[in-house]
């Protein structure tokens, strides 16, 4: 009796819970969406406003969707000031050289450490991580008379020197972490057949580091493609400015009397597009290197 | 000997590159900033050594107090919600359900773009006349006439960026919660879940205690983070109302380019850096003990 009593009981309460797990897994389920939607919106939001007719991205107060879909907003970008051409070709030739340069520096200096007997290689390797210990935004003052002295102010160069110079660390770490990890019996193999260091590093230890290039040249470019402040510093001639730069002097820039609030959208659109494609196409690599290079 | 005093040859050969950038574009700005800020200097007249005075004017100067000040409250008010609402997050999106993980991806989406163009986008949401925040207000009812979110009150300026930006990274910290989340042994889980712990519990004496040493690098990399904050205000307000929402970093831009007080802001510089200093070397200190 008393038994069955239990038993009974027993089963209300596992109906109960199991009922209340359902419920509460609906509820998360729901607030799962609701947080997707608070992210996604705003660059819902701006891409839609970017394809309003030229009219209707003026208006105020504005509307939430437009009313009528068109280019306008990206032609007027396309021509404003030195053409969008030439703030995109500054964005991703800034980017394409910080890619270079890091893994230029970085591979081969991240190979001396995990591999050369070099005297006070510990010291080196702290030196070469200096800028973690200074925030490059107190050095822009100095960097900036040196690069004038030397003519790099207002060249794509500079700024990809000042951007290699925020990454390396980075990818320092990143790289060492990865070449040391490289088994060292691949390498000895290579040796036995008469390769020299740099054919060990071309032949063997960049093509098993793969994974580490990707993730060292992914944050490159991220950083590069959106870096404000030392191109605000560097850059001071317009058909210099890198997309963040024209965007940022756009927004208060009156074109018919106020902000040409559609082209600035048409603008953020655009710099948003391939950080964006990049992360979901290299996601795990990005994770990956985000967990490695930032608790560790 | 020869091959060993040959390999470290090369091994330098290789160092070399990386080294003299280091010195070039790191350690030699860095001496030349501290040369600086012991001197005044314009550009146009020649540098004259004044010893502490650029110091001393610092300490002196209301606006270094008030952009100070400014940081640090900024600081203080993001902090919490970008730790606890990532942590938050991470909890929820830690399982593996397949809705989990896109919720986790989409969260994340904003880490990726720039900061400059994220506050852009914000810059037009909140503005006045033009920006859908004000509309959505409006059309609920919530407000009657527009609200002046940037530029105007510092208080409500304040509040306006520090939303744009736990939107912009807020992905970051609970991308690395989830990270230590899931790092947790299956046996420990497993082990309070024979016990009949309650989530509740499960998550104050299992998961947050085994997670905390990530909490707090998360917690110190986003202070550093936010005391250097910049290009966000810059952007929505310009430092307006007088420069009162204009913070460190923006004080030393200020300083340093505009007004071409060099010394001055290599001073202020120093100082700014000194103060990320002894958050970094708590940093190093927490990540040193995790490897041993």
């Amino acid at each position: 009796m008393t038994a069955t009593m239990e038993l009974g009981r027993a089963r209300a309460t596992g109906a109960a819970i199991r009922a209340r797990a359902g419920r509460s897994r609906y509820l998360l389920g729901a607030v799962c969406v609701a947080i997707c939607t608070v992210m996604l919106l705003p660059l819902v939001m701006s891409v839609l406003a970017s394809l309003k007719p030229t009219a209707e991205a003026a208006a105020s107060p504005p509307t939430y969707l437009p009313h009528a879909l068109s280019m306008d907003s990206y032609e007027r970008l396309w021509t404003y000031q030195q053409g969008l051409p030439t703030y995109l070709a500054n964005s991703l030739g800034t980017a394409l050289l910080t890619i270079a340069f890091t893994l230029v520096l970085t591979v081969p200096a991240a190979y001396a450490l995990a591999r050369f007997p070099i005297p006070g290689k510990e010291v080196i390797f702290v030196f070469l991580l200096l800028a973690l210990i200074v925030p490059y935004q107190a050095l822009l003052t100095p960097m900036f008379l040196m690069f004038a002295r030397i003519g790099l102010t207002n060249t794509l160069v500079g700024l990809a020197i000042l951007h290699t110079a925020i990454q390396l660390p980075f990818s320092l770490y990143i790289m060492r972490n990865s070449l040391s990890a490289v088994p060292r019996e691949l390498e000895e193999a290579a040796v036995t057949d008469g390769a020299s260091s740099w054919q060990v590093l071309l032949r063997v230890c960049i093509p098993s580091t793969k994974p580490a290039i990707v993730t060292v040249a992914l944050f490159a470019f991220i950083m590069s493609w959106n870096e404000f402040l030392g191109a605000l510093v560097l850059m001071s001639r317009g058909s210099s400015f890198t997309l963040p730069l024209i965007l940022a002097a756009a927004r208060t820039e009156t074109s018919l009397g106020g902000t040409d609030w559609g082209m600035l959208q048409a603008g953020i659109t655009i710099s948003i597009i391939p950080c964006v494609l990049v992360y979901l196409l290299l996601q795990r690599h990005y994770v990956a290197g985000l967990m490695s290079g930032a608790v560790k | 000997m020869y091959r060993s005093r040959r390999s470290q040859l090369i091994g330098i050969a290789y160092l070399a590159p990386a080294l003299v950038f280091v010195l070039a574009f790191t350690a030699y700005p860095l001496v030349q900033m501290v040369w600086m800020s012991f001197h005044n200097w314009s550009l146009i007249t020649p540098a004259k050594y004044v010893g502490l005075d650029n110091y001393k004017r610092a300490f002196a100067d209301d606006q270094f107090w008030v952009s100070f000040a400014f940081t640090l409250k900024y600081t203080a008010i993001i902090t919490p919600v970008l730790i606890v609402g990532g942590y938050l997050l991470a909890l929820l999106t830690s399982e593996s359900s397949r809705l989990r993980r896109i919720t986790r991806t989409t969260v994340f989406i904003p880490v990726v773009i720039g900061l400059g163009v994220s506050s852009l986008l914000w810059y037009w949401l909140f503005s006045a006349d033009f920006g859908l925040v004000n509309k959505a207000l409006a059309d609920l009812g919530l407000i009657s006439k527009p609200v002046l979110w940037l530029g105007v009150d510092a208080g409500r300026s304040n509040l306006a960026i520090t939303a744009s930006v736990v939107w912009k990274v807020i992905g970051f910290g609970m991308i690395l919660f989830v990270g230590a989340i899931q790092a947790i042994p299956r046996e420990i889980t497993e082990a309070s879940l024979v016990d009949g712990a309650s989530y509740r519990q499960r998550v104050t004496r299992v998961i947050l205690p085994l997670t905390l040493r990530t909490v707090l690098l998360v917690t110190l990399v986003s202070v550093i983070g936010s005391l250097l904050a910049f290009d966000q205000f810059y952007i929505m307000t310009a430092g307006q109302p007088q420069n009162e929402t204009a913070t460190s970093v923006f004080y030393v831009y200020l300083n340093s380019f505009p007004y071409l007080k060099l010394g001055y802001g290599a001073a202020l510089s120093m100082i700014l850096a000194l103060t990320i200093l002894v958050f970094t070397v708590v940093q190093l200190l927490l990540t040193r003990r995790s490897h041993a």
